[in-house]
């Protein structure tokens, strides 16, 4: 018996023990990346919060023109706006006071991609918070009710963020992008669906 | 508890040999004709498989069509249903929801507990979990020996569960049948049934129909295990190769030691 | 006579090597890191003959890993409280994503902890490892045994499963068995006059926060214990007695590489079985999760047939098994606690069974079948013959510790080898 428990051996090879420990410490961290998945992903939307997320109908016909009212939709309050002509007329002429008038940078599904930012003049859909810290901000839809030159809009009472009644943001303003658009759609005159377009279905 | 854990251990044998699933669908339930009709029901099986997708979508409607009545499923919402069954939304909403139900919905009753309790003298229990709490041969075994008691309110009594406050809600389609007794010592023990009323199905397609109920109850007891089932035989393939480059790696530096 | 790998370096992995400069040389500065992995890893020499039975040391740390890292997800969706715990948990099962898997690892888990724990105490009994210089580590590993039942109970109530209930119910009452403040102590235990809702809420606090860090602590004083005083081996010989000129124990090899390679195959070996449990038998016929639990927990109906989990009912058959409510929650207790007192109670010259004598290897294998029986017989219904086994098997159990000094003094031991055994492959 060898005096020591470890010694040389000439029939170790190398480069196949190099080779083995390899295989073992990237097969284990391929593993570890597998068993990082369930963990990580149980923090995502559970299977009630998606069902829950489903589009969610409102009943248009009994808003008045000029006034707003709000539903939810997973758990944003989404802002509907229906528009007066005279409103509509108060979008037009700030293009240069805006900072992004084109909504190029902005978050909106196509059909909103224009001036008014909604598939119609009169109905405008707003996913209600704040693109700045995601405060509600509030309406202030009169012309002047702000400072003179308020074409009116809305303002974020939590740092000063200011939008047209387009949901366009003016410069100045903490919040970089206009208001987001939900995808949504009118299955009939009487009803808007937020959360899911014609084109694409259910988002 | 009475289960075994020799029987435990021989499922780990057999998940080791067998493909995910394949033990599930044990020996068929309900063999036919002895001399003696029902007078081995404590070995009926419900011999259900919860991988057959046809069997559980026709057990939601036998469910939905004759248990929803009293029963509830409250962790089981319509939509997870129609997602785990492929029943499309339309087809959901048309043939198993009731109507003004949404789809996110738990399935509940309709009907209110308090008069259940008045009606049953106990409110009908929620069966999400029954095929978890009982076994699926319990539910097997309860749903195919009811028998005619004229000394029960119900008119009904049962041979799983004696004096069960539950009335034979499924005779129009099993048939009535009767007990008959005989005496051993001072103990009535069941001998066998005798029918005494035809139901609209055959014996052999009511089997199926209770069959096809309960491997629904089975699913919505654990709605994941099908896939849990198919991703074990990954991870069990993955780690006999992990296992094994560790043992060739541990062999490489134990040539050392001497 | 130095250390040599099959090249002639100094049997170290590359990493471990201080480098001169850089990062390395900047934290080491800053924090022993190479100093602990030469101290506790490389320079850490182990006896070469570890067998099987060595395995089951790493692996229960391995388990307490995985415990702590599922039981704090589960954590974040679980809701402690009579109305919600049981709907939770069936949130988890259902709703959050994979929160099936996250339930079933812990469940699983629980129970892997107490086979691993058991198979590592077999461990010291069969080579006595917990004679001295091992009395300590002997000791905290025990104080690790107790913490782990506290926690396993704790952890067995919250899903509020109608087991959870009942169990609670039977254990808290136990406390009622101490003379005097009996009755107000479970009163004070459960924050009420049932098991309920504050019961609940502080057994949750204990569970995850409390016991676990006690455990830690526990596990860590363990640890240290065994770096003192070296681990022992299938031979029961003391490799620090034959040293060579470095220094290093002749019959050691450096715990890294040679024991993390050889423990990383246990490990997967061990998650290999766990995966079979936890995805195609995650219940275990009933033995790690309980049929009734799958029911809300109900104060006005006691399960058909009640039993502890599986790794409690050794000592449950040993509490039935005595017609006397005091006296058997006493001999219960002692059962739990005569392990400790082994170190003192052992008066055999020699530690390993491989040179002990018939008597104490007789002994042994009376205690382990004793052992195993009343954990069968802990499950099975109270009925007499049930009841007249556990009797006969739980006087095996308390002979085998109290009669130790006796049999182990006349026991005809062997003469123990200067060196371990070892054959290389």
């Amino acid at each position: 018996m060898a005096d020591s428990a470890i010694t040389a051996d000439d029939g170790v090879d190398l480069s196949r023990r190099k080779f083995l420990t390899q295989a073992t410490v990237a097969t284990g961290a391929v593993g570890a990346l597998f068993v990082a998945v369930p963990f990580i992903e149980s923090w995502a939307p559970s299977e009630r919060a998606r069902a829950q997320g489903a589009p969610t109908e409102l009943d248009i016909s009994k808003l008045e023109a000029g006034q707003m009212t709000t539903t939810v939709w997973r758990r944003s309050p989404i802002y509907v706006v229906r528009r007066t002509p005279d409103m509509v007329a108060r979008i037009a002429g700030h293009d240069g006071e805006l900072k992004d008038p084109g909504s190029e940078e902005s978050d909106q599904p196509a059909y909103a991609k224009n001036t008014l930012r909604s598939r119609s003049a009169e109905y405008l859909v707003l996913v209600g918070t704040c693109t700045h810290l995601g405060c509600l901000p509030k309406q202030r839809f009169d012309a002047g009710e702000l400072y003179p030159s308020w074409p009116g809009g809305f303002f974020c009472p939590c740092h000063g963020s200011r939008f047209d009644l387009a949901g366009r943001v003016f410069q100045g303003s903490p919040a970089s992008i206009n208001l987001r658009v939900p995808p949504y759609s009118y299955p009939n005159p009487r009803t808007l669906l937020v959360g899911a377009d014609e084109e694409k279905g259910a988002a | 508890m009475r289960t075994d854990m020799l029987r435990a251990l021989a499922l780990i044998a057999v998940a080791c040999l067998l493909p995910a699933g394949a033990w599930a669908a044990e020996e068929g339930g309900g063999a036919e004709a002895p001399a003696k009709p029902g007078a081995d029901w404590q070995s009926w099986r419900a011999g259900n498989d919860v991988s057959d997708r046809a069997s559980l979508q026709r057990g939601a409607r036998n469910f939905t069509s004759y248990c929803l009545g009293c029963h509830s499923l409250k962790y089981e919402r319509w939509s997870r249903l129609g997602e785990d069954l492929a029943v499309p939304g339309d087809l959901l909403q048309k043939d198993l929801m009731p109507p003004g139900d949404k789809s996110t919905d738990y399935i509940l009753t309709s009907m209110p507990a308090k008069d259940a309790a008045d009606w049953f003298g106990k409110t009908p229990p929620d069966l999400s979990l029954m095929e978890r709490a009982r076994g699926r041969d319990y539910l097997y075994q309860f749903l195919t020996t009811f028998y005619v008691d004229p000394t029960r309110q119900t008119g009904a009594n049962n041979l799983r569960l004696p004096t069960t406050a539950m009335p034979d809600v499924l005779s129009e389609l099993g048939g009535l049948k009767k007990a008959v007794f005989r005496e051993v010592g001072k103990e009535q023990v069941f001998d066998h049934f005798e029918p005494l009323a035809a139901g609209r199905l055959s014996p052999a397609e009511y089997q199926a129909f209770v069959r096809d109920t309960v491997n629904f109850l089975d699913y919505v007891s654990e709605p994941t295990q099908t896939a849990r089932r198919a991703l074990g035989v990954w991870v069990v393939l993955f780690l006999l190769v992990f296992t094994w480059f560790a043992w060739l790696m541990k062999r490489e530096y134990w040539k050392d030691v001497h | 006579m130095t250390v040599k790998t099959a090249t002639g370096a100094p049997a170290r992995l590359p990493e471990a090597a201080p480098a001169k400069g850089g990062f390395r040389a900047w934290l080491n500065k800053r924090l022993p890191v190479d100093e602990f992995i030469s101290s506790q890893l490389t320079g850490y020499y182990a006896p070469k003959n570890f067998n099987i039975w060595y395995f089951f040391g790493s692996l229960a740390l391995v388990v307490l890993v995985l415990q702590l890292v599922t039981g704090i997800f589960l954590t974040m969706f679980y809701k402690p409280g009579e109305l919600t715990a049981f709907d939770s948990v069936q949130f988890i099962m259902r709703e959050v994503q994979w929160g099936w898997l996250l339930r079933y690892l812990h469940s699983t888990g629980a129970s892997a902890f107490f086979i691993v724990v058991y198979l590592h105490m077999f461990r010291a009994f069969l080579y006595g490892s917990y004679k001295a210089p091992r009395e300590l580590l002997w000791l905290f590993g025990m104080a690790v045994y107790l913490a782990l039942m506290a926690e396993a109970f704790m952890g067995y109530v919250l899903p509020w499963g109608n087991m959870s209930f009942w169990g609670a119910q039977v254990i808290v009452n136990l406390f009622g068995t101490i003379p005097g403040i009996g009755p107000g102590l479970v009163e004070w235990i459960r924050g009420d006059y049932g098991i309920g809702d504050a019961t609940l809420n502080r057994f949750f606090a204990l569970h995850v926060v409390a016991v676990p860090l006690g455990l830690l602590l526990l596990v860590m004083l363990h640890l240290v214990a065994l770096r003192q005083s070296g681990s022992n081996n299938p031979d029961g010989i003391e490799i620090k007695e034959k040293t060579g000129a470095d220094g290093k124990p002749l019959d050691g090899i450096p715990f890294h590489p040679y024991y993390t390679v050889k423990d990383v195959v246990g490990i997967g070996v061990f998650f290999v079985l766990f995966a079979l449990i936890v995805f195609f038998v995650p219940t275990f016929g009933g033995l790690f999760l309980e049929a009734p639990n799958f029911e809300v927990a109900n104060p006005l109906s006691t399960p058909a047939e009640i039993s502890p989990v599986w790794y409690f009912t050794p000592y449950y058959a040993i509490l039935r098994a005595v017609p006397d409510q005091r006296m058997g929650a006493l001999l219960m207790g002692l059962a739990v606690l005569s392990f400790l007192f082994l170190p003192w109670l052992d008066r055999s010259p020699v530690k390993s069974m491989r040179y002990r004598g018939w008597i104490s290897r007789t002994a042994l294998a009376l205690f382990v079948i004793s052992f195993v029986a009343l954990g069968y017989l802990g499950m099975q219904p109270a009925e007499a013959r049930y009841v007249i086994a556990a009797r006969i098997f739980a006087v095996i159990y308390f002979a085998y510790f109290w009669l130790m000094p006796f049999y182990t003094r006349i026991d005809p031991v062997k003469p123990v080898p200067e060196r371990v055994t070892y054959h290389a492959h």
